[in-house]
């Protein structure tokens, strides 16, 4: 196996195009490295990105943030203007793991990691965020719904890599929540889980909202109809029961050692619910 | 023999919190676990594991792995001989398949190469050739007529015609009329419960390091809770004998009784011993889960009559256990413990143990009882729920006591069970608010406790310090009680005594760490080894001072003249006597020996408080306390420790931890990920109220602590999530959604 780190985005790319047998991205390695300790994978070749300048860069951008691809969890969530801005999503990758995790996990790891359950990608779905992909052929913004294609793989193409996501503008009276269920409190996958972003009218009402369903299906479920259910009310008994059923509509889970189909389906409308009034809250709080 | 006895006593030290003197090296990460050990020219071994539940070994063929650049030796069952008794040729073939794999992840082969990397490779190599065969890994599904069968005419005779020859042994407890009890209850319940293996959990993966000459001596440096047995084991297995395998026991990261049982240690030697080089081994998490440890899984029916104030008139227990792919005995446990909390007049417990394609069972704390108790204790809770009587003081009334003659046989001498309940009642927790959708639970535990085979010198020093040699390994802070009782008994502080854990080369046989018996046995055997050493001290100052030895007594770490008619002689301390022992006969030393009795059994109550989500089945425990007869808490700081540790991994045994297997027979979840141990997070802080009713048999009053703890917590839960939102758990573990469809259910 050969371990190379980039310096720069088109050397990655470069490398990655000019490896015939299996390459892989390196960012914190919270799951690579685990996946090479258990020889779940066995790549010829390795391409650390973490060194090429800008990846670790958190900058402000048209009145939202760009996260550089090699940014930790413990990075961003010292960072006092996307917590502020994005709540949801930073609760959602602070998840993830333990101290030690945090310290080198990222976001655009979890997502390509394209396990069902990463918990950083339902409130990034829900936030309407993108992906800037660098590759062969240049860079190109990709939604984040459009990255995972099932689980444990994406739809970039060879020598792709994601290099930053970005979090859009937002208007004041808007914030986010992401809540997982798992049996413990902490260490473990969301056995179901559920991305709330909402933005408030001047009467209290919701005005827009982006509902995001995880571990419920082969990949992350943005719950058009949810959003719709709550879209126009206050979060009313009834408006959260609708958008709880949408919720269950839409989800294809697996039974499996950590759940039953009944209970992702049933526990992501509860999480939807709970994560939309903690956004509510939060949106209403702001002045 | 009165001398052994129990004898009221003003402490000085025991009951004291010093720090322990393994701690430093703990926390600076200098102590020395399993897989610490090297040796020059050491190789590293790998295990082949069956991907199969149950299959025929039709052929292993190693002549690719054996031709790989670095690899030094293989071995297969091949290898080793056939014992002749049944439970060795067990041992062996759980260590080692013999024409059959019986379980997911049972060893097939094993290398030993230069490198962990070129071991990993030529497993790769090893070609088996598989028959598969049907395979049954559920307990009742296993005790029907026409089941797979594990394991052909292993069955014993006192097994009942009609079932399935899975169903190896049974065994039948108890005393009474039954039908003239249950005719005198006002209400009779019978339930029926099912719960999964478990795993001790521990997070030292197992680890050793194995070297054998060509003269045929042998080294084993081993993580195990008893380096004796596993000499005995694998000596027998090597076909060595026991003064030519010396094995010495590292410090220990967790056991909880899973590692009183041999798994690869005799294929480490063996493969040592063909590449003539020292091996190590060392499994990963995936093999513990796989090949070592868990506990038995089990199937029960328990039935229970009580009048409408609270008597009990009669208890029943059946119970079927599965230890996985090999018989065993400890449903025996199960249906002996019980009911050992209750005074009964009318009870029977009756056990079967069945095989199934699981590793074989190891102990687990308290092994057997937990089960058995979570059964008896959800009924009798059931039971005052029904009649609307208040639980603690329904175990009051039907508690167990002195004279009592208990469940499985014994009548009892002093125990602590109604003195532990009320403490319980006593207890604020047990009055305080609850709110909605919080319920409190309560549950008795026992355990029998062990005494067993043990052997200590102790060693004076001519600078006055004390070397206490004893042969059992340190899993729960037993140096540091060890120490203190040799410094209360010799009346020189805890500081000048140091314990160490000896190989089996340099003292007489010790019995496993387990039963909950080194603070009691082995403390017992230090207090009498420095009786001995007293004597020979008291002997030096006789000596010294021309007088009879009679005439000298020992009173706060020196030897004083006996009364006035001895003579008029200043005290001589134990260091000034130790000074000049070269000129009074030579070194000062203590021995005893002895095959302890007396252990005193051990009873405990858990409270507990815990909240259920109603919309997502889960169950958070909101405050916990531990009620526990120590006899006597030597220190209690790990007396506390025990306590905490077990009602913790009764918690997770209750809410999530399981064995899940496919239908495929493989075991789903091998890691900590998905065997889901309780995280600190997870917990509220355990409280522990320890209880002191001295041991008649030790003679400072210590019983046992270790396992009681583990006991309680599955029914407490239970208990707990029943008054809480009205459903009763007969499943464990009792994960979300489990629970969740049960709330579901009573809508
Ligand atoms: C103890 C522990 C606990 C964990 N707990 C959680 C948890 O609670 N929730 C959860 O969701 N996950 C959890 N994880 C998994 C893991 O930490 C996360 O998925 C993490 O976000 C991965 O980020 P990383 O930077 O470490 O990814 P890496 O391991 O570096 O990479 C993961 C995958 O993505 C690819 N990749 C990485 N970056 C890029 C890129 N920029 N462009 C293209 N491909 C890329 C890699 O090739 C690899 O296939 C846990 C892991 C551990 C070890």
């Amino acid at each position: 196996m050969q371990y190379v780190a980039a310096k720069t985005a088109d050397e990655a790319v470069a490398l990655l195009v000019g490896q015939s047998g299996m390459a892989r991205v390196l960012a914190g390695g919270t799951d690579l490295l685990v996946q090479l300790k258990s020889g779940m994978v066995e790549p010829d070749l390795v391409v650390d990105i973490k060194r090429i300048p800008g990846m670790k860069d958190i900058t402000a951008e048209a009145g939202g943030f760009r996260i550089g691809a090699a940014v930790s969890g413990a990075e961003l969530g010292e960072h006092a203007g996307v917590c502020a801005m994005w709540p949801g999503v930073v609760e959602g990758f602070n998840l993830i793991g333990s101290t030690q995790v945090q310290g080198r996990a990222t976001m655009a790891g979890n997502l390509c990691n394209a396990s069902p359950a990463g918990d950083a990608v339902p409130s990034l779905v829900a936030a309407d965020a993108t992906a800037r992909v660098h590759g062969p052929n240049g860079a190109r913004d990709v939604a984040i719904l459009g990255i995972p294609a099932g689980p444990g793989r994406t739809t970039l193409a060879k020598g792709e890599i994601i290099t930053s996501i970005f979090l859009p503008a937002r208007p004041a009276r808007a914030s986010d929540a992401y809540l997982r269920f798992i049996p413990r409190t902490e260490m473990d996958i969301a056995v179901a889980s559920a991305g709330v972003s909402l933005v408030l009218a001047a009467d209290g009402t919701v005005e827009s909202a982006r509902v995001a369903l995880g571990a419920v299906a082969p990949t992350v479920l943005l719950a058009e109809e949810a959003a719709k259910a709550i879209t126009g009310t206050r979060l009313e008994e009834d408006a959260l029961a609708r958008m709880a059923a949408a919720c269950a509509a839409i989800c294809k889970p697996i039974d499996d050692k950590r759940g039953t189909v009944e209970f992702r389906t049933k526990t992501a409308g509860v999480l939807a619910k709970r994560a939309a009034r903690i956004a509510y809250d939060r949106a209403g709080a702001k002045k | 023999m009165a001398l052994d006895a129990y004898q009221k006593r003003e402490f000085k030290q025991v009951g004291t919190r010093p720090n322990r003197p393994d701690g430093v090296d703990k926390v600076t990460g200098r102590a020395m676990y399993g897989a610490d050990a090297t040796a020059p020219g050491m190789l590293h071994a790998k295990i082949l594991r069956s991907p199969h539940a149950h299959a025929r070994i039709v052929s292993i063929d190693t002549s690719a792995a054996e031709a790989l650049a670095g690899v030094k030796a293989i071995v297969t069952a091949a290898d080793f001989g056939v014992p002749e008794d049944d439970f060795l040729r067990d041992v062996q073939d759980h260590c080692m398949a013999r024409g059959k794999v019986l379980y997911d992840g049972h060893a097939v082969a094993a290398v030993a190469a230069t490198t962990i990397a070129a071991a990993k490779a030529a497993l790769k190599l090893i070609k088996v050739e598989y028959e598969t065969l049907p395979h049954v890994t559920d307990v009742d599904a296993a005790m029907k007529p026409g089941a797979p069968v594990v394991q052909a005419g292993r069955a014993y005779e006192n097994v009942p015609a009609g079932m399935s020859e899975n169903v190896t042994h049974h065994c039948e407890f108890g005393h009474g009329d039954l039908d003239a009890g249950f005719a005198k209850a006002d209400r009779v319940v019978e339930r029926h419960f099912k719960t999964a293996a478990t795993h001790q959990g521990y997070i030292e993966p197992n680890a050793c390091l194995a070297s054998v000459t060509s003269d045929g001596k042998a080294e084993l440096w081993v993580c195990t809770q008893g380096q004796y047995f596993y000499r005995t084991l694998c000596a027998a297995l090597l076909g060595m004998e026991a003064s030519q395998l010396r094995v010495t026991a590292s410090e220990i990261g967790g056991g909880f009784g899973g590692k009183t049982m041999i798994y690869m240690e005799p294929v480490a030697l063996a493969l040592s011993k063909k590449a003539g080089r020292p091996v190590k081994l060392v499994l990963t998490r995936d093999e513990v889960f796989r090949a070592t440890g868990p506990t038995v899984s089990s199937s029960m029916d328990v039935k229970i009559g009580m009048t409408k104030d609270g008597r009990i008139t009669a208890a029943q227990a059946r119970l079927c256990y599965s230890g996985g792919a090999f018989p065993n005995t400890t449903v025996d446990m199960g249906a002996q413990a019980a009911f050992a909390a209750y005074d009964l007049d009318a009870v029977q417990t009756l056990g079967w143990n069945v095989m199934t394609n699981r590793p074989k069972e190891s102990a687990y704390r308290a092994p057997g009882a937990p089960l058995s108790i979570y059964a008896v204790e959800s009924v009798v809770d059931e039971l005052c729920q029904h009649f609307g009587l208040d639980p603690l003081a329904v175990r009051l009334l039907n508690a167990a006591d002195k004279g009592t003659k208990s469940s499985y046989g014994p009548t009892f001498d002093q125990i602590g069970l109604k003195a532990t309940l009320e403490a319980a009642q006593a207890h604020p927790h047990y009055t305080a608010p609850l709110g909605p959708n919080q319920g409190r639970g309560l549950s008795c535990g026992f355990w029998f406790n062990f005494g067993g085979n043990t052997c200590v010198s102790l060693n004076v020093n001519t600078d006055g310090t004390v070397g206490v040699t004893e042969g059992n390994p340190d899993i729960g802070g037993s140096r540091a009680s060890i120490s203190l009782m040799a410094a209360e008994e010799l009346g020189i502080p805890y500081e000048k005594i140091r314990t160490i854990v000896a190989d089996t080369s340099s003292l007489g046989y010790n019995d496993v760490t387990d039963g909950s018996r080194v603070t009691f046995a082995v403390g017992l055997a230090t207090i009498k080894a420095a009786r001995d050493a007293i004597r020979k001290m008291c002997s030096r100052a006789a000596k010294i001072w021309g007088i009879d030895e009679e005439a000298v007594e020992w009173v706060d770490g020196a030897a004083v003249p006996a009364g006035p008619n001895a003579g008029k002689f200043p005290p001589m301390t134990l260091a000034e006597i130790a000074a000049v022992s070269a000129e009074t006969g030579g070194p000062i030393a203590g021995h005893y020996e002895v095959n302890a009795d007396g252990a005193g059994v051990s009873f405990g109550v858990h409270l507990c408080d815990i909240e259920v989500d109603p919309e997502t089945g889960a169950t958070k425990v909101l405050r916990y306390t531990v009620f526990q007869d120590a006899g006597k808490a030597v220190h209690p700081s790990y007396v506390e420790g025990q306590m905490q540790g077990g009602a913790v991994q009764g918690i997770g045994w209750a809410l999530n931890e399981e064995y899940i297997y496919g239908t495929d027979g493989r075991l789903q979840n091998a890691g900590f990920l998905d065997y889901r141990i309780p995280v600190a997070s997870d917990l509220p802080m355990i409280d522990t109220v320890i209880l002191e009713i001295p041991n008649p048999g030790h003679p400072y009053g210590v019983r046992g602590v270790g396992e009681t703890g583990i006991v309680p917590p599955l029914a407490a839960i239970a208990n707990a999530v029943s008054r809480a939102v009205g459903v009763r758990m007969t499943e464990l573990p009792m994960s979300p959604p489990k629970l969740l469809k049960a709330l579901e259910a009573k809508g």
